[in-house]
């Protein structure tokens, strides 16, 4: 009798079930369901009306150098935001990434210039020190079960306090130190553009991770275990070797980002970057990505992170104060948490 | 009223897939069992009902790996085996439904599907860049979809949290189904689910063991249990207090067994 039916017409209760599932479809609820699917698609809605009207509003704004610009402004938060986007797809949130990468960019410069070690020995040292610090917040989270925010609430004090204690407070000029450390901050010439490395440095991180969490089991496992960990690890899932992984990696790229930063600002201070953390997770945010784990994309965080940039430049390119940029991007996070919401609930 | 005088209609072998013996299973003072023996055949559907805390979970548990027994034995296919873990039991062929379902609501049916076991691209794609066979998977989870008759799922890019509760139950004993080469264990598959639901998954249940597949059916639904199970194991404080069939008691006899107000 079964095997009619495997091969037969859906059964009337099948039909039902279809009906009752298109009539649903309002156009409402159709535009959810497409920002549902492809979470990038709003922030990149956003960045192209904010890039239309700051240019109507100052000329200056569209120019090739000023775009240039803002992608140079950007290309630090734009590289902690991927490392915030791998920890916030798990559930998780790293308020560290910023003391973590300064911490790095620290021992790049120190190691070059006040120990004499060859420049990318010291490189490999930045790197080891972002894995480091990532292995012992995955350590904290994985092991103890604590939750990441604490977790790094805690090691973001342990880490800047580390980072003035080995650089007594003192900057490393950009001019001291071996030119490998600074070719981050270097340009090339594209077309009109004068294009940073740095910039080019994070592009090729969006790709590679992009790659990685869409491509491979792992970025898939790298959601299921931030959809819902218990089904993750009933579905055969090793949960806590994958969070360990991905703090791990995320330590990876702040040690780059530190690279990056270098480079930037043509020096390595300890007091660099104290609002760094909360711009990576206002980039993720605004991206598309949900706190709540699970969703979202990489390429929205770098929207994210183009639209803060785009937002300050247009803003003061407009003449207005600081404190307004701050404003409105107060009011972008609670706008992009809101949107959140609303697309989550689309089938509850 | 031995085991062995009821069977299963489609049984054509005696020998069974999955044999325990003597299970003992002890949390500190208490008993969770108390020496339990089951046999399931090839083809057959054994649902295993009783009483909260009568050790039906516990049970369910040892054979699936989820649970060392303290003592006992346990057999696949006339082979000694010892479960230290699910992924022990998942290489021996058992499959296992859980009764949070375990899909990951923001992952499409595919990816659901091989959730723990994704397949790779052929060549260098696959074995350096890693990369997963998207396409294939998608391929095959439709495939297994039609072969269990699920005509309601055939877009798996679909995530599974737009699903129904009967449809997100089906992409769970698809998946059981698809990797469970010997034996599928669903722990109250219909708790959650409105009747024509509960109807959708009982007929899989159904399907499953037409295609041969052997069934362990975990229920607090009588009606249910009455309706698929082919044999029907009771246990009572720790112990298999009988094992009936649909035909030779009715539920009112079974729930007798199950309280101890009767025996078999």
């Amino acid at each position: 009798m079964t095997q009619q039916q495997t091969a037969g017409p859906p059964s009337a209760g099948h039909a039902d079930l279809a009906e009752e599932f298109l009539d649903r479809q309002t156009p409402l609820s159709r535009i959810r369901n497409i920002l549902h699917r492809y979470p990038a698609v709003s922030p990149a809605l956003v960045l192209l009306i904010a890039v239309v009207v700051f240019g109507l509003l100052n000329d200056r704004f569209l120019r090739v150098e000023n775009l240039s610009l803002i992608t140079q402004q950007v290309s630090v938060v734009g590289t902690l935001a991927i490392a915030q986007t791998l920890i916030i797809l798990t559930a998780g949130i790293d308020l560290s990434v910023g003391a973590v990468m300064i911490l790095s960019s620290m021992v790049m410069a120190q190691l070059a210039v006040n120990n004499g070690l060859p420049a990318p020995i010291a490189l490999l040292a930045g790197l080891v020190v972002g894995l480091a610090a990532g292995a012992l917040n995955g350590f904290l989270v994985t092991r103890f079960r604590l939750p990441p925010f604490i977790v790094t609430l805690g090691t973001l004090n342990i880490f800047i306090a580390l980072t003035l204690l080995y650089s007594n407070g003192a900057t490393v000029r950009g001019s001291a130190m071996p030119p490998l450390l600074t070719w981050t901050g270097t340009t090339f010439p594209l077309g009109p553009v004068r294009i940073s490395t740095g910039v080019v440095m994070m592009l090729l991180l969006y790709i590679v991770v992009a790659f990685i969490l869409g491509k491979t089991a792992w970025g898939r496992h790298v959601y299921a275990v931030g959809d819902d960990k218990e089904a993750a690890r009933l579905a055969g899932i090793p949960v806590s070797r994958v969070l360990m992984s991905v703090y791990l990696a995320a330590g990876a790229v702040l040690a780059a980002g530190a690279w990056i930063q270098i480079g930037r600002t043509n020096a390595a201070s300890p007091n660099a970057g104290v609002d760094l953390n909360l711009d990576s997770i206002t980039a993720v945010v605004i991206g598309g990505t949900s706190l709540f784990g699970g969703r979202g994309s990489i390429w929205g965080s770098l929207l994210g992170a183009l639209i803060v940039g785009v937002f300050r430049n247009g803003l003061s390119l407009a003449g207005l104060d600081v404190l307004y940029q701050t404003l409105a991007v107060g009011v972008l996070i609670i706008l992009a948490v809101s949107i959140d919401q609303w697309i989550r609930k689309v089938k509850s | 009223m031995t085991m062995t005088e009821f069977t299963a209609p489609h049984v054509t072998t005696r020998e069974p897939i999955l044999r325990a013996r003597n299970l003992v299973k002890t949390f500190g003072r208490v008993v969770g069992l108390d020496g339990v023996s089951l046999d399931l055949y090839p083809g057959e559907v054994l649902a295993i009902i009783g009483d909260n805390g009568a050790g039906k979970s516990t049970l369910i548990k040892c054979l699936t790996g989820a649970e060392v027994p303290d003592t006992g034995e346990l057999f696949v296919s006339g082979q000694q085996v010892h479960f230290k873990r699910p992924q022990d039991a998942r290489v021996h062929g058992i499959e296992t439904v859980y009764q949070n379902l375990a899909v990951s609501p923001a992952l499409d049916v595919a990816s659901n599907l091989f959730l723990g076991r994704e397949e790779r691209r052929a060549g260098l794609l696959g074995s350096v860049f890693r990369m997963l066979d998207t396409k294939g998977m998608r391929r095959k989870a439709k495939e297994e979809l039609t072969r269990l008759g699920i005509s309601t799922l055939q877009d798996v890019t679909v995530p599974v949290e737009n699903l129904s509760g009967g449809q997100r139950q089906a992409v769970a004993v698809a998946r059981a189904a698809a990797f469970g080469s010997k034996v599928v264990v669903l722990d109250e598959p219909t708790a959650a689910l409105g009747v024509r639901e509960s109807n959708q998954v009982l007929q899989l249940v159904r399907d499953l063991r037409d295609r041969g597949l052997p069934v362990i059916l975990i229920s607090h639904n009588m009606p249910h249990v009455f309706d698929v199970a082919d044999r029907i194991h009771i246990q009572r404080l720790g112990k298999c207090a009988a094992t009936i069939t649909p035909q030779s008691h009715t539920m009112t006899d079974a729930v007798a067994i199950m309280t101890g107000a009767a025996t078999a």
